[in-house]
């Protein structure tokens, strides 16, 4: 664990006393059930909003703490450990990090202190196909007036159904770059997804929709994928560690052939092996958020590092998870097929393992 | 009947082939057209019109869902050769499985083993015809693993049997018309107060709860025996030795679990070629190469494991017929095909991206969606039929002669 301020410990102990009383994993299996159209408990945000951790890597200037990536991480670490459902990641962290590197003032204004208190709901939209490959965007962005219209489609789009505010990678006339796109605009078609994970999302046509463009391009593209990807990472990192104690727990108390099936060495070294994974990619995804923290050059990698470490942890702890359970650990009454199906979303979003290893050698000139 | 047993080679392969032909109802080439119950047969099928209950009635009366089995009861009579033409046709066909039945793979070998005359012709000819559905109540909450530390009792009441017990994870008990079950008949003992008794599902006492699995489905139950009555006759050997019919009878359920992932499947395996699937998704590069190098490499191992597995199943099973005696290769099966199809399942998820993360709806095509469900339900291949570390214990200690801890 990377060595706290007193502020960031604060902010933990309240994410995990909140995570832990309020939205245990059943919260999620209720949403769920319910069929809930947001994905997320909007009361739970309100609170979450409330506690100011939409702001937390908002400038002050803009409603904002300022708190910056690493205790953004902290948080979605805690969300992480009960799959807490939440627009957290999509607005919070990465459009509120597209706005405040891209955002003219006016821009800035208008949008960050709504994102910062919650009360507006903003998110990417940037694959338009199955496979993260931001570079290979076709919607295609018109200079229209003082601004542009966007035509063609986005898959993937989490928070999709919530949204208010839309941050959209497109092609415009001068290579790629990231659009502001109102929700309730027109030529918005949004479809809700029901995915395995049960998390909210969308797919979105536009059609001659009305936009602005951010500044920066290609480069700003990349850097807010990497906060969004540093974020999802993290979460991971929560989700991951709490299917490991959930397990580790479980081989203590389960008792077959008059003994706990921890106490057999083959499961034991195979505990072993995911402590060993799971510490390295904690360093992985601390030194990712700390680096964003001090825009450090090495940032893509670390990131691309983190992405995919965390990535290969999560996928083995979810798969451990089930089979070290036996024949409960396939029920849906059990936890762990949400940690298994929550796997493997959060390993797609915004590039998988596979991704992630090749953006490292690309990065790295090989 | 026409005698289909004296043939041999190809011509019998071309009777077989024609007899196929002529009698497949036509209706099944319709997938939409049948209900994917009936495959298992049972009470509720007899009698029924449905395409695939005539499929199975029809494919019953030749001894092919049965091919192997002696004729007395309703089998084939068919010499190994001949039953493997049998199914080869059956799948290079594309013709469905007559009868898919746990009373085929996994209680009729251990009847014609253990059981009485009596036993055999009551219960053998309605599992050829599909008339009688089985489950297999073996695991307890506190026995999975550890299977002989079952405890559902079983008492001599003079006249009859009493059980008193909980099963779980009971694959379709709430379909089944019969239960073949081990039951604990003498509590001072472990493995020698284990014995097998068949248990009618609609007796007075007999209770089953559906739970639901990580994909959705229901397959497997909960199920309770309270003050069950059981006929003497229901007991299969002797009372207290039924735990190496037992084991018997798991060595023929992992021959078929393993069976069933040769052909790259296994319970949740959804069919076709996971390159093509990936080259659909991903895309090639200029050179022909699927786009993401990655992945490609890891398919390319799963592919090749598959390859190496199909051909151990046949070399074991050249070996095993020329020497007649078991094979050692034969205890790597099952393990190794659970952790192919598992990783198959994990390779078609990953290789449709954001569509193979979809539950239900539009926006997901039928095969996105059965390839999502069917990677949950591939997590089971390594727990079902015994886990794959208990599998790794078993070549450990009895292949390998590896020692105890002390
Ligand atoms: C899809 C499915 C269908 C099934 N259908 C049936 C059915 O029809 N009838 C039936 O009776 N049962 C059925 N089962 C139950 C299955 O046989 C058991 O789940 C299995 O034997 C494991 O038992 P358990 O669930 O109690 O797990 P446990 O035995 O509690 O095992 C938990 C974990 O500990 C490990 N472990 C246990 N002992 C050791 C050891 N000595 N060394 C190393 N690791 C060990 C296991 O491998 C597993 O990873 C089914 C299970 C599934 C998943």
């Amino acid at each position: 664990m990377a060595v706290l301020s007193e502020e960031q410990s604060m902010l933990r102990d309240a994410a995990k006393a909140w995570t832990q009383e309020k939205s245990p994993v059943r919260a999620l299996r209720g949403l769920r059930d319910s069929r809930s159209d947001h994905g997320y408990d909007t009361e739970a945000w309100n609170e979450m909003a409330q506690m100011g951790w939409a702001g937390v890597i908002v400038p002050e200037a803009y409603g904002g703490s300022e708190f910056g990536f690493l205790s953004m991480g902290l948080i979605l670490e805690e969300l992480g450990r009960t799959l807490t459902a939440s627009p957290l990641l999509a607005s919070g962290l990465a459009a509120a990090s597209a706005l405040t590197l891209g955002g003219s003032e006016a821009q800035k204004a208008e949008w960050l202190p709504k994102i910062a208190d919650g009360s507006t709901i903003a998110t990417l939209a940037i694959d338009d196909g199955p496979h993260h490959a931001p570079e290979r965007t076709a919607l295609a962005a018109t200079a229209s007036g003082d601004g542009y219209r966007l035509n063609g489609r986005k898959t993937f789009v989490l928070e999709g159904m919530a949204a208010d505010l839309l941050v959209v990678s497109a092609r415009g006339p001068k290579g790629i770059g990231l659009f502001l796109v109102r929700a309730d605009a027109a030529g918005v078609n949004r479809t809700r997804l029901q995915l395995a994970d049960s998390r909210g999302a969308a797919n979105v046509t536009f059609e001659e929709t009305p936009a602005q463009a951010l500044a920066g391009g290609a480069g700003l593209l990349d850097q807010v994928l990497d906060r969004a990807r540093a974020g999802v990472a993290a979460e991971m990192l929560g989700s991951a560690s709490q299917a490991f104690e959930t397990t580790l727990d479980y081989l203590k108390v389960r008792v077959q052939f008059g003994q706990p099936i921890g106490a057999f060495q083959a499961l034991q070294h195979r505990a072993a092996k995911m402590f060993t994974d799971l510490e390295l990619s904690r360093s992985a995804v601390e030194a990712a958020l700390a680096a964003l923290d001090v825009d450090s050059p090495e940032a893509p990698e670390l990131v691309s590092l983190a992405k995919a470490k965390m990535g290969d942890t999560f996928h083995l702890v979810s798969n451990e998870m089930v089979q070290m359970h036996g024949g409960i650990g396939m029920t849906d009454a059990h936890e762990a097929g949400f940690y298994l199906k929550r796997a493997r979303a959060a390993e797609a979003a915004f590039g998988n393992q596979a991704y992630h290893r090749d953006r490292y050698a690309r990065l790295q000139g090989y | 009947m026409a005698d289909l047993g004296g043939a041999d080679g190809p011509a019998f392969r071309v009777q077989v082939r024609d007899w196929l032909k002529a009698n497949y109802p036509p209706e099944l080439r319709d997938p939409a057209r049948t209900d994917p119950e009936a495959v298992w047969g049972g009470r509720a099928f007899v009698g029924s019109d449905d395409p695939q209950s005539v499929w199975m009635r029809r494919a019953a009366e030749r001894g092919f869902t049965a091919p192997a089995w002696p004729r007395d009861y309703g089998g084939g009579g068919l010499s190994p050769a001949q039953t493997r033409i049998v199914e080869q046709e059956i799948a290079a066909g594309g013709y469905r499985t007559p009868l898919a039945s746990f009373g085929v793979w996994m209680l009729g070998p251990v009847l014609l083993e253990y059981a009485t005359e009596d036993q055999r012709r009551e219960h053998l000819p309605k599992i050829v015809r599909g008339e009688i559905r089985w489950c297999q109540g073996y695991s307890e909450p506190g026995a999975g693993s550890d299977l002989a530390a079952l405890a559902t009792r079983c008492e001599d009441m003079g006249d009859h049997w009493l059980i008193n017990g909980q099963k779980i994870w009971t694959s379709y008990a709430d379909k089944a018309d019969w239960c073949f079950c081990l039951v604990r008949t003498d509590t001072a003992k472990k493995h020698e107060g284990v014995s097998f008794v068949l248990i009618d599902m609609t007796s007075p006492g007999v209770e089953t709860r559906p739970i639901r699995l990580i994909s959705g489905d229901s397959p497997f139950c909960e199920t309770f025996f309270t003050d069950v009555k059981i006929p003497k006759g229901n007991l299969v050997g002797k009372v207290n030795a039924g735990w190496e019919i037992a084991k018997r009878l798991l060595q023929y359920e992992r021959q078929n679990i393993s069976g069933g992932f040769g052909g790259g499947g296994g319970a949740g395996g959804i069919a076709g070629d996971l390159g093509k699937i990936a080259a659909d998704y991903v895309g090639l590069d200029e050179t022909g190469r699927l786009a993401d190098a990655d992945l490609r490499s890891r398919i390319t191992r799963n592919k090749m494991d598959f390859r190496a597995l199909q051909q151990t199943i046949a070399r074991v099973a050249a070996e095993s017929r020329a020497s007649n005696g078991p094979n050692a290769a034969t205890s790597i099966i099952k393990y190794a095909a659970a952790a192919m199809a598992q990783e198959r399942s994990e390779l078609m998820v990953e290789a449709m991206g954001a569509q193979g993360l979809g539950w239900a709806g539009d926006e997901y095509s039928p095969l996105e969606r059965q390839a999502v469900r069917g990677w949950l339900r591939s997590k089971g291949n390594s727990i079902e039929g015994g886990t794959s570390e208990v599998n790794l214990n078993v070549i450990a200690k009895r292949v390998l002669g590896l020692p105890d801890p002390k």
